[in-house]
């Protein structure tokens, strides 16, 4: 059997918590050759990331305990190695770069200096790590790097962040770069970039590229071969395009079928009558940050529209002014033909039950120190018409059922549910008002895949039962294409593009509407290499 | 509209609230004993003075600085006798009275009014926010002990006085560190998903707010227990403090100090008295901190449960 560059045998870890022994990963096995790109598959919790720490020391021990296995670099058991001779390949053989790059940078240094110290910390002299890093800056793709060396991580975007950590981890020349979720936190034309550079940096290099996700999408852009994990173990590996395209685990199979996208379009309705919400001409700024430039929307009773933007469109500031959370500077929102703009608090709080919100991260928008009943319950505490207080606790049993919870959990405190759950919890307080029109924002990008995908199919099916309208704040279109019936798409503040959902997928008119759908990632390997190549085509065409 | 509005569903449970308390509190030896001796503190300090108030009294110069462990002279001078013969165990029984009264009276007062004017000093974006804050920077400005001797020069030196003059200076603690949560908790999620609901800003101050910041209060006002006993016993010290022949553990600890070197039980034992009680409320202040937080609190239900 030929050598592998890193190889994994047999890794089981396991921690220890208070409330016992926890199986992170057991009998884990995979391999990276030179020059390939791995995925390790999985949603939250599934062990994903054990290995690669494992890989790169970053186990607490304890409470972490490697139970079985060895970890092999050229052949050499990484495991049976001393701290210091581990500390020599860290960054210089093996690099990694995370999620959330603004937190792994230091924020006193600047960008230049950090990169440089990559080089010195591995011995390399002061004046080359100069060089090397500003050669980096361009590299990857930072414009004017010189002028970038100086200065400080908080004045780069997200993206550029990201490109700062990859040219971090390039110091060295590394044989293997482990990327966890790079970009998870990217808005999607920012991700496709990013993936791009690492593909690029790939093929110039040759380095193994081990790369830690939960997104299809990415998988099927850049993965040569996938792993894909569940419950710490691993339940199917092989070719990236062999496995979806003839999955043969169920959870596997389970997983692809939760992409989003891939259902029946909505029919157009008809939108003649009376709108259950209208606003028009919204304005607001920040400072001298213009957040809205004369927004408007209509929403008509019993339907679902969803905004679709990247971080900085103003999407949430439009949610937030609707529901009167921050007022917007001018404009006019009219509910039922009254202006909520005008209203006294009085009125504002009566209108406060048919307005109704779940926000995007249910951990913090529950109340910890609440148990469930008495989050629920406070609705009608706040609103004493709703329900006579002896009904309470049946309702609340009720609700629970409705969104697929059970009525015991009423006693339970927040933080004994998973993230899936918690949501649940959320839009069961949401309905608790019986209201009219929920906002939801980014209401499940925080889930996984498979979680995603039932709390869309609760939400529909509540829609349909109460008659209930829907606002549906997203950054990415693929959610949205089976759940909404119109689409408006922002852009720095502004509404580019707007129309029913067949209109906007089928045949998007605004050019930033088209870029958006070529950036979303497609599940499908072969749909994304299709894209890759008519992409490159049109490079070659126009010379950038 | 009132705080306890909304309550658990009582479920079927096999055991009381307060059994169920009570053995989270068993969990915790520490805390367990910490709240044990509290008890007996309040006890000495509720009773003490009535049953022992003569004898702790009355001088006995052929005892003078009667050194401790000796039963000779009854079981009252066990502790040995103070610089009028005075029996310290005895006192020291009768002093918890005061100790207690301007302690907790002045933890209590500078805790409500402090945390309170940091409550609104967080929430409200108005001026008096600002004005709240420069008044606590007036009185931090000022050395708290400089402010207690002008203020006692002009009052009379009672209990009620002294605990004012306590409070007012712990005051500005509590309202900075309050004010400080809150404005971090008003920014979070619960209460923004809060206001979408329309509930009131008394609603969300006291039902949402106040419970998050409130472990922290109470974890300050443990500690600054201690630190008011000693600055009572220092009010003492310089004459203007508790006046003899009214006692109080700081002032029989200062008291002692010129007997030091040859009969140090005079200043021993009250100190011991002032340590413990600290020690046990900083135990059981820790342990409130866990018991009170639902995603601790399995803590000490699961070791009740494993350790038996």
């Amino acid at each position: 059997m030929a050598e592998h560059l890193l190889e994994v045998r047999d890794l089981s870890v396991e921690f220890h918590t208070a409330a016992g022994t926890v199986k992170a990963v057991q009998n884990v096995s995979w391999h990276l050759d030179r020059g390939e790109t791995l995925a390790i598959l999985g949603e939250s919790g599934s062990g994903k990331s054990v290995s690669a720490s494992a890989v790169m020391n970053l186990i607490d021990m304890p409470p972490g305990r490697i139970t079985s296995g060895r970890v092999l670099l050229n052949g050499r058991d990484m495991l049976a190695m001393t701290a210091e001779e581990r500390r020599r390949i860290n960054g210089a053989r093996i690099a990694m770069i995370f999620q959330d790059p603004l937190a792994h940078l230091n924020p006193v240094y600047t960008v230049g200096w950090q990169i440089a110290e990559m080089v010195t910390t591995h011995g390399g002299a002061a004046r080359d790590a100069q060089a090397r890093a500003l050669e980096l800056l361009g590299r990857v793709g930072i414009p004017d790097p010189q002028a970038a060396m100086g200065r400080y991580p908080h004045q780069f975007s997200g993206g550029q962040r990201q490109r700062l950590m990859i040219a971090m981890a390039l110091a060295m020349k590394p044989d293997i770069l482990i990327a966890d979720e790079p970009t998870t936190a990217l808005d999607v034309t920012v991700q496709a970039q990013v993936l791009a550079l690492l593909e690029e940096l790939q093929q110039e290099t040759g380095m193994g590229l081990l790369l830690i996700t939960h997104d299809l999408g990415v998988v099927a852009e850049i993965a040569d071969r996938v792993v894909v994990m569940n419950n710490g173990q691993i339940v199917e590996t092989g070719l990236a395009a062999e496995v979806y395209r003839n999955p043969q685990h169920p959870y596997t199979r389970k997983l692809i079928d939760a992409a989003p996208g891939k259902g029946q379009m909505p029919q157009a309705r008809d939108r003649s009558g009376a709108p259950l919400l209208r606003a028009e001409n919204l304005h607001k700024h920040y400072g001298a940050f213009h957040a809205l430039k004369g927004v408007g929307l209509t929403i008509m009773p019993g339907e679902t529209v969803a905004v679709v933007g990247e971080s900085g469109s103003g999407k949430s500031t439009l949610a937030r002014a609707i529901l009167r959370l921050d007022d917007p500077d001018s404009g006019s929102i009219l509910y039922r033909g009254q202006d909520l703009m005008t209203m006294t608090p009085r009125q504002i709080f009566g209108l406060r039950r048919d307005l109704q919100m779940v926000f995007q991260d249910p951990t913090q928008s529950l109340n910890p120190r609440m148990t469930v009943f008495q989050l629920i319950s406070e609705a009608w505490v706040i609103h004493r018409d709703i329900l006579p207080k002896a009904q309470w606790k049946a309702r609340v049993a009720e609700l629970l059922v409705k969104v697929g919870l059970r009525p015991e959990h009423a006693a339970r405190y927040p933080h004994q549910f998973s993230g899936g759950q918690r949501q649940r919890i959320a839009i069961a307080r949401a309905l608790a008002m019986e209201p009219k029109l929920i906002v939801c924002d980014e209401a499940v990008s925080a889930l996984d895949v498979s979680i995603q995908a039932q709390v869309i199919a609760l939400l529909d099916g509540l829609r349909r039962e109460f008659g209930l309208s829907y606002l549906f704040i997203a950054h990415d279109l693929p959610v949205v294409r089976d759940f909404a019936d119109r689409v408006i798409v922002m852009k720095s503040g502004q509404i580019v593009d707007e129309g029913p959902v067949r209109e906007i997928f089928e045949a998007p008119g605004h050019p930033y509407t088209r870029a958006l759908l070529a950036a979303s990632l497609d599940p499908d390997p072969e749909v994304q290499a299709a894209r890759r190549q008519a992409r490159a085509s049109q490079e070659e065409r126009i010379p950038a | 509209m009132s705080v306890t509005d909304i309550q658990t569903p009582s479920e079927p449970r096999d055991r009381s609230t307060f059994s169920r308390w009570l053995s989270m509190l068993w969990a915790d030896k520490l805390a367990f004993f910490a709240a044990l001796f509290l008890l007996v503190v309040v006890l000495c300090a509720l009773v003490g003075p009535l049953l022992f108030g003569d004898l702790a009294t009355r001088q006995n110069l052929r005892g003078r600085n009667a050194p401790p462990f000796d039963l000779s002279n009854g079981w009252a001078y066990v502790l040995g006798a103070d610089a009028l013969g005075r029996p310290l165990l005895l006192r020291i029984i009768v002093a918890a009275q005061n100790t207690m009264m301007v302690a907790a009276g002045a933890v209590l007062c500078s805790a409500v009014i402090g945390s309170g004017l940091g409550l609104v000093a967080g929430y409200s974006r108005k001026r008096a926010a600002q004005w709240i804050m420069r008044l606590g920077d007036v009185i931090m400005s000022f050395p708290s002990l400089l402010l207690a001797v002008i203020v006692l020069y002009m009052l009379e030196p009672s209990v009620a006085n002294i605990i004012i003059v306590l409070a007012i200076t712990r005051i500005p603690v509590y309202l900075r560190t309050t004010r400080a949560e809150v404005l971090e908790i008003r920014e979070r999620m619960f209460v923004q998903a809060a206001r979408v609901m329309g509930a009131s800003d008394r609603r969300i101050v006291f039902r949402h707010i106040l419970p998050v910041v409130l472990p922290t209060l109470v974890t300050i006002a443990t500690l600054d227990f201690a630190f008011v006993m000693l600055a009572e016993s220092s009010l003492s010290f310089l004459g203007i403090g508790i006046q003899a022949p009214e006692i109080t553990w700081g002032l029989m600890v200062s008291q002692g100090r010129q007997y030091l070197t040859t009969a140090w039980w005079l200043s021993f034992w009250p100190g011991l008295a002032i340590i413990l009680t600290t020690l046990s409320l900083n135990l059981l202040s820790n342990w409130l901190r866990i018991a009170l937080d639902p995603a601790q609190r399995w803590r000490l239900e699961m070791r009740g449960r494993r350790n038996g």
